[in-house]
């Protein structure tokens, strides 16, 4: 009966509401975008039950809405809500008195409905995520919530359920957060949460704190006297809630004190016993809340409690959070040895604490760190378990100098380091970093850590810790003993390790000689080892020489193997150990002019060699005696400013070409980009500028030499065979553009204007010949279209550069335009084709930085005469190994590609996880192919070469602004259809492979 | 007072032989039961005549509790439970009933076979014993009856070490066996919740030892092996089957891996198979790393790492040979020594301590000649090097554990007396809490405050709340009413009615009168109407009524007034209450007796 009785009266009531809806809300409806809101309005009003109401409203959330239709949508969204409420309340009506007609309610003026009589139990999901729903809506873009304040209070105040409740106060604070210049909504919503604060449900006390710490003290222009008083009332209502009983209370309490930078002094103390609550999440966040307090006051000066001595704030909270790094939770010590890293104003004494498990007896004084093995067991008190016997119980110690534990900071970071947890030991490694690097002192002190954890057990952690200590090396000098560490991990079988060694060992300063001789023969072991560490040992050493010229000049006649009397043989120029000697000494010899004194002839006869075969890795030397003067001639082919005043001489020669005659106007652009791609050789910094200009120029020069053939004045049916050239160089114009688009770095969208204006003239040329080439005209409808099409695109991603472009090919297509568009397709080429030949050379501008893309294939080398033999129809994996240099986002656009003799060609994506970044603007591909064939009766070379992946859409999404909270992309749609490509970009390797028949 | 009771039978200010006894709240429960390895008499073994003289100990005791397979804490347990006599429950973790009857076993033939002794537990009584085991999960509660509960908690220190929280009603006792507060290469660091025992029994073996970075010792020896292999010298590493042995296979296993070393590591056969063997087992008691990679490679299987043969010790080249035993006392790591001694290429670590006597020790001291049986003497050329990896935490380690649980009261065992004494000065100082360490026999007795539960019905603690003020602050108490009712073992606290109720009793109303005498002209009627009055402009916010039967209600207090016999102008008030209104009705009679204010009307 009472089932029935419901039903009916949902039934009813649901036809109540619509009569009502058609009215009221039907202008702001309107006003929206019909579709989203009135579906939604209709999918609620169908809905019969609290889950179907749930399952449009889930259904709505998932679709994105517009910027007009909030409101409209939030209205709906609020009457529903209300008529939730009500509907329940009818319905408890109805059954109490059977007659009364439910029609005769009117639901429009929810407001007064009297709470006490719901029972809402069944409709709180629904209300659930309206409130979410409304927290959503008002954080779209455009759109002011303030209206549907006092709507949210309102329900806010009508509400009983916990969880609606909390759900409530979130939107409230989204709410408060959309409207930040409104202290009259602010102190509503402060007070509104102030009321809430004393909720039996920790969620609702949770969310009234953090609005409270969200909106509380947001410090605008308010009238201090006023605002003052209730900032304070805050505050203090905060930090009530730091003894709640709830530990999520607890933990919302402090996060919200956190965002509460103002007079937390008295605060402070709370905080610190929080430090030791039960809970990690509420140590956790006290550690945040005293590293808060350290940073705003850190020269504040508090006492240490049992005894009269005062130490700085600062001090005081490191001392605290250090001890955190040995607390029972993980994510605990994580944020704790997280924090200490961001605490840079700690005073040295304290900082060095960290690294000492025994504090007091160890500060008195200062020990090298050579003595400190020893010493450790030595001076101590306690032993250290290195040496046998030495735990034996010694005199009487003086019980007040030791301390084991209160003794704050003490090795916090020895403790970290040690870590049961990975997490934990790298966070401990980031913050020594971050100490160390602005204290040298420190720096120095922490050195034999880093050292040691070289040795952990998770890769990752050994290489962070590598990474560190090359960071901070400029503040050190490797002693022989730690170098003598550093260098026994080059042995290490992973590539990473040894490569990020050898980075620190390019940037790390060493004391002696020896220390260099050491370095120099772990190197070569190395070398020996891992041969295919070749390029990088001799990277390593070529710093490694350049850094102690000085310690390595006695050096020499040990390591070019001299005698002052008897020749010794001339050692194997082939020999990659040798190149390193040599790597080493001549960049020592660079700014040591003494030392070429002690070459031998073969050495000068190699010098030679090298210069020209590595020059990257020998520098240019100024070598004296036997008439044989080697100073080189690239060294003096003068500097970049001359160089780049070349360059734009250059480019203005160019563009007097308008008034030249044909022939000279290609000869000049012949000889001009001759200029510029020797330019780019000479040159390195501006190698990519003058490849950039270089390339543009040929396409001009491709345009011309095809605007001036022949063809133009022949008739249409005999230039079937001639126009292939120019369809050729059409053809090699579009793809010189996608070059120029996307293989430089560093392009100002003027740059990009000026490339597509080529593409687009292009383009034109090439409809232009299949019009006079192909017969029919459906194809040429088409393809004008499209060419129409391209226009408006250009006109529309580049409208700003437009002025930039007068009187150029676009100008007078722009201004032909509406003629164009109505025109037939046959009057249309014509237009083109005279337009064409009319429009003259657009000025290249020169952006401030450019770079070209530039990938080489260090390995496979392309060298071997050993085919690689597999069984057919398996795989072989083939070790890639590549540096690409100024690529973006390599993980999406770098691909493998692999050329079989037969013509059939692969292309392979390389896992993201392939790609390492050793340097800003430099990646490393390793990777491996797997390569595949039937059988070949003799071995023959693949070609392998690096593509790069481009999109034409990718930069138009780049342009074109952003897409908003709307799901009507159709309309956005670029006309222009997305062309993607690969431009190789690397010298292609060719690797001899041999696949054996199966034997069966 | 109640108190808990702790008698260590061994390790009381002593190492080895750890068997510590406990009384909690009734129960007796003995921990570990170990044996001495010093000793081949009786003392080797607990004196469980402690415990009682003659009969089984199984009346005596509740439980026991084994912390790990160390055989200073299990080697007496197949004595006490089938030898004395013991058939209560023997609680111990997965790792631990699988790897102690092996050790149990080992230890039994050594001590049987080849020393000859008798009267000593057989196979059969080992495998009896462990029967009686219960296995333990860590974190899992364990009800060992109705009120006694055990929880085990990680300790590091070898496979399947644990510490134990042993709770009887709110009297608790954590018991640590050896614990390990820094991780190592195969096992994690120890770890207990703040559980705030009454009292925490830790060991304390390197109570005056802070032991420097683990790294650093880790990297010297691992430079040591290198430089050696290098060399092409041979190493001897002399162990113990399990624990260290492992560790030290770990490490050098992942050395070897990383840096592409060829030369080969043996380790001595024995035990050392079947330990390995549960190592790859029991994966999950590992640390993170080993934990974490073992779906791609479990650790535990070595790929350097190959069984020895007698035979390979004569092979010319570098090798890396683990033997047992550790010492180098006897068996085949003496052997290989003997062999190795002579060549100063070659090197042998000892990774842990060596007993006074054996070679270890005396090479250790730098001896140099060494006099073998047969008059025999040994020229020791080769490299001697020390290096501790002792898996017991340092003082700063027991510290840091005193610090997690938050124990109310301290106990040392496990350690020498020298050395304790130090570390407890260093506790009473630090956390100003009680710290023992009683001698072996010596009973310390740690009095416990425990808390009383009591039973709060829901409807009293809404009405409470319904009363208003803000949300219950623990740190402020407040006062209830209510009745607090003791039955069949329970406390409950009710409201007053409900008491009633459940108790079958009537109420009794208690109804306090007094006289105020109070001198006033006027007639009785108008006097009563003045104190009307006069009561309606004091106490605002009551209910007060004027009733036409002469009296004046204020909320239940009844008040009358009647003239004094003698003086007409003496009125004589008649106040009553009932004891709820207690508070009211003396505030009333106070103010009558002040007398009325003479502006009335």
């Amino acid at each position: 009966m009472a089932a029935h009785l419901k039903k009916r009266v949902y039934e009813e009531f649901s036809r109540v509401v619509q009569i009502t809806h058609e009215e009221a809300p039907a202008k702001k409806l309107r006003l929206s975008k019909p579709s989203k809101s009135a579906a939604l309005h209709i999918d609620l009003c169908k809905a019969t039950n609290s889950t179907d109401a749930l399952q449009y409203l889930l259904h709505f959330a998932r679709k994105p809405v517009e910027v007009e239709s909030v409101e409209g949508v939030v209205r709906i969204l609020l009457e529903h809500y209300y008529k939730v409420m009500n509907s329940v309340w009818v319905a408890t009506v109805l059954c109490c008195a059977h007659t009364q007609d439910a029609s005769k309610l009117s639901c429009t003026d929810v407001t007064h409905v009297d709470a006490d009589v719901l029972s809402q139990e069944t409709d709180n999901s629904v209300r659930l995520k309206i409130a979410s729903l409304l927290g959503l809506l008002s954080k779209t873009q455009g759109f002011s919530p303030d209206c549907i304040v006092d709507d949210a209070i309102n329900t806010l105040n009508n509400e009983k359920s916990h969880q609606v409740l909390a759900q409530l106060l979130d939107t409230l604070l989204v709410i408060g957060t959309q409207l930040p210049e409104s202290p009259t909504v602010r102190l509503r919503l402060i007070q509104m949460a102030c009321k809430h604060l004393s909720d039996t449900y920790f969620g609702v006390r949770n969310k009234c704190l953090k609005l409270l710490g969200c909106l509380g003290t947001v410090d605008a222009p308010l009238t201090k006297d006023n605002e003052g008083a209730d900032v304070r009332d805050v505050q203090t209502i905060i930090s009530d809630y730091f003894g709640d009983q709830d530990p999520r209370v607890r933990t919302a309490a402090l996060k919200a004190m956190v965002g509460h930078r103002h007079h937390l002094m008295y605060v402070c103390l709370q905080a610190c016993r929080l430090l030791t609550d039960d809970y990690e999440q509420v140590r956790s966040a006290a550690v945040q809340m005293v590293w808060v307090l350290s940073q705003l006051y850190p020269e504040s000066i508090v006492p240490i409690p049992s005894s009269n001595e005062e130490i700085r704030l600062v001090d005081d909270a490191f001392g605290k959070i250090s001890h955190m790094v040995s607390d029972g939770s993980w994510m605990v010590r994580v944020q704790a040895a997280k924090t200490l890293g961001s605490m840079l104003q700690v005073s040295p004494h304290f900082l060095e604490q960290t690294l000492d498990k025994k504090l007091m007896s160890d500060l008195r004084r200062k020990r090298t760190a050579h003595e400190r093995a020893k010493e450790l067991f030595t001076s101590g008190e306690f032993s250290s378990g290195r040496k046998w016997a030495d735990d034996a119980p010694k005199e009487k110690l003086d019980r007040n100098t030791v301390y084991l534990i209160a003794s704050g900071a003490c090795g916090a970071f020895v403790h970290g380091l040690e870590d049961e947890m990975f997490e934990v030991r790298i966070a401990a490694v980031d913050a020594l970093s971050k100490l160390a690097r602005s204290s040298p002192s420190f720096a120095e002190k922490c050195l034999d850590f880093l050292v040691d954890m070289f040795n952990d057990e998770i890769e990752e952690v050994r290489l962070q810790s590598i990474h560190v200590l090359r960071e901070i090396s400029t503040h050190i000098t490797l002693r022989e003993d730690q170098l003598d560490t550093v260098l026994a991990v080059l042995e290490d079988s992973s590539r990473d390790i040894r490569e990020a060694l050898h980075e620190l060992i390019c940037y790390t300063n060493v004391s002696t000689k020896e220390c260099v001789q050491l370095a120099l023969l772990e190197l070569l072991k190395n070398l020996n080892k891992y041969p295919t560490d070749r390029n990088s040992v001799w990277k390593c050493l070529k710093f490694l020489g350049s850094r102690h010229p000085t310690l390595v000049l006695p050096l020499v006649p040990e390591l070019l193997s001299t005698h002052p009397y008897f020749d010794t043989p001339e050692p194997d120029m082939d020999d990659p150990a040798y190149i390193a000697v040599l790597v080493l000494v001549f960049n020592a010899a660079k700014s040591c002019p003494t030392m070429p004194a002690l070459f031998s002839d073969h050495t000068f006869r190699h010098y030679a060699y090298l210069r020209d075969s590595l020059s990257h890795l020998v520098p240019p030397l100024r070598l004296p005696g036997n008439g044989l003067d080697l100073v080189d001639s690239r060294c003096s082919s003068g500097s970049v400013e001359s160089a780049q005043l070349f360059l734009q001489q250059s480019l203005n020669r160019v563009s007097t070409i308008q008034n030249l005659e044909a022939p000279g106007a290609q000869e000049l652009l012949n000889f001009t980009i001759r200029d510029l791609q020797r330019l780019g050789e000479l040159q390195m910094e501006l190698a990519g500028a003058a490849d950039f200009c270089a390339t543009y120029l040929r396409c001009q020069l491709l345009l011309m030499k095809a605007l001036q053939e022949k063809l133009w004045n022949m008739a249409v049916p005999l230039c079937l065979k001639q126009n292939v050239t120019a369809t050729a160089a059409a053809q090699q114009i579009l793809e010189e553009t996608y070059k120029l688009e996307f293989l430089y770095g560093g392009l100002e969208s003027r740059q990009v204007a000026t490339i597509h204006h080529v593409r687009l003239q292009a383009k034109a040329l090439q409809l232009v010949l299949t019009a006079r080439t192909r017969q029919g005209l459906d194809p040429l409808i088409s393809s004008c279209e499209k060419f129409l099409q391209d226009i408006e695109s250009f006109q529309r991603l580049f409208l700003a550069e437009l002025p930039h472009l007068q009187d150029s090919f676009v100008d007078t297509l722009l201004e032909l335009m509406p003629r164009l568009s109505s025109c037939k397709p046959v009057e249309m080429v014509k237009i083109l084709q005279t337009t064409l030949r009319q429009s003259g050379l657009l000025q290249l501008r020169l952006p401030e930085q450019i770079h070209r893309a530039t990938a080489t294939i260090i390995e496979p080398t392309g060298e071997s005469d050993n085919p690689l033999r597999f069984t057919t129809g398996l795989v072989v994996a083939l070790d890639i190994d590549a540096t690409l240099e100024h690529v973006q986002d390599p993980q999406n656009t770098v691909k493998v590609q692999v050329l079989y003799p037969d013509g059939q060609s692969h292309v392979i994506h390389p896992k993201p996880g392939d790609f390492r970044k050793p340097a800003p603007d430099r990646h490393r591909l390793i990777t491996q192919v797997y390569l595949s064939h039937t059988a070949w009766t003799e071995p023959s070379q693949i070609e392998v070469r690096l593509l790069l992946a481009y999109s034409s859409s990718s930069t138009t999404s780049l342009s074109a602004p952003k897409l908003g909270w709307s799901d009507s992309v159709d309309g956005l749609q670029s006309p222009e259809a997305a062309v993607e490509g690969t431009i190789p970009f690397s010298k292609p390797v060719k690797v001899y492979i041999m696949p054996k028949p199966a034997r069966r | 007072m109640p108190e808990i009771k702790v008698t260590p039978l061994g390790a009381g200010q002593d190492v080895g032989r750890s068997c510590i006894l406990v009384s909690i709240g009734g129960k007796n429960i003995m921990l570990d039961c170990g044996m001495h390895m010093g000793y081949n008499d009786d003392r080797r073994f607990p004196d469980f005549s402690y415990i009682t003289q003659n009969g089984r100990l199984t009346e005596f005791l509740d439980c026991v509790i084994i912390s790990h397979f160390h055989l200073d804490h299990c080697g007496a347990l197949p004595f006490m439970s089938e030898m004395v006599g013991y058939d209560g429950p023997i609680y111990m973790t997965h790792p631990t009933k699988a790897i102690c009857p092996i050790l149990l076993e080992d230890f039994r033939k050594i001590t049987v076979d080849k020393k000859g002794e008798t009267n000593f537990f057989t196979s059969q009584m080992i495998k009896d014993c462990m029967k009686k085991v219960v296995p333990l999960n860590l974190h899992q509660t364990v009800q060992v009856d109705d009120e006694l509960e055990i929880k085990a908690y990680y300790a590091g220190h070898v496979l399947g070490a644990a510490m134990v929280h042993i709770k009887v009603g709110s009297e608790s006792v954590v018991y640590t066996g050896d614990y390990n507060m820094t991780p190592d290469r195969h096992l994690g660091a120890a770890w207990i919740d703040k559980c705030r025992p009454d009292l925490l029994i830790s060991e304390s073996t390197y109570a005056t030892t802070i032991r420097d970075s683990k790294r650093c010792r880790e990297r010297d020896f691992l430079k040591k092996v290198h430089e050696s292999i290098e060399r092409g010298g041979k190493v001897l590493i002399p162990v113990f089957a399990l624990g260290r042995a492992q560790e030290l296979c770990i490490l050098l296993e992942t050395f070897w891996e990383r840096m592409n070393l060829k030369a080969p590591i043996y380790f001595s056969t024995g035990l050392t198979e079947k330990a390995n063997h549960y190592y790859k087992l029991f994966i999950t008691w590992t640390n993170q790393k080993i934990r974490k990679t073992f779906v791609q490679r479990n650790m535990f299987e070595f790929k350097h790492i190959k069984a020895f043969d007698r035979s390979y010790a004569d092979n010319p080249g570098p090798m890396v040979v683990f033997a047992t035993p550790g010492m180098l006392h006897a068996g085949q790591s003496l052997q290989i020594f003997k062999k190795w001694a002579g060549n100063e290429k070659n090197m042998v670590i000892m990774p842990g301590y060596c007993v006074q006597g054996t070679i270890g020790h005396k090479i250790l001291n730098g001896q140099r000649k060494l006099e073998m049986e047969g008059r025999s003497t040994l020229d020791v050329k080769l490299q001697v090097e020390y290096m501790s990896f002792s898996a017991h935490a340092d003082a700063k380690g027991i510290m840091q554990l005193i610090r997690m649980a938050e124990p109310r009261n301290m106990l040392l065992v496990h350690g020498e007396a020298v050395k304790m004494e130090f570390l407890k000065g260093k506790i009473e100082q630090e956390f100003s809490i009680d710290c023992h360490m009683p001698a072996n026999g010596e009973t310390v007795a740690v009095t416990t405050n425990p808390s009383v539960p009591v039973d709060i019905s829901l409807n009293l603690l809404k009405r409470e709340m319904a009363l208003g003020g803000p949300l219950p602050d623990p740190k402020k108490p407040r006062t209830m009413h209510g009745t607090l009712i003791m039955k069949e073992n329970s406390l409950k606290l009710v409201s007053s009615e409900q008491a009633l109720k459940e108790l079958g009793l009537n109420e009794h109303q208690l109804r306090f009168t007094c006289r105020v005498q109070l001198q006033d002209p006027h007639s009785d009627s108008d006097t009563l109407h003045r104190i009307y009055t006069h009561l309606k402009s004091v106490l605002k916010g009551y209910t007060i009524q004027h009733l036409p039967d002469g009296t004046v209600m204020v909320e239940s207090i009844v008040i009358k007034v009647s003239s004094c016999a003698e003086d007409a102008n003496t009125k004589v008030l008649l106040l009553s209450w009932s004891y709820q209104d207690e508070d009211l009705g003396s505030f009333l009679s106070t103010l009558l007796k002040k007398g009325l204010p003479s502006g009335l009307c």
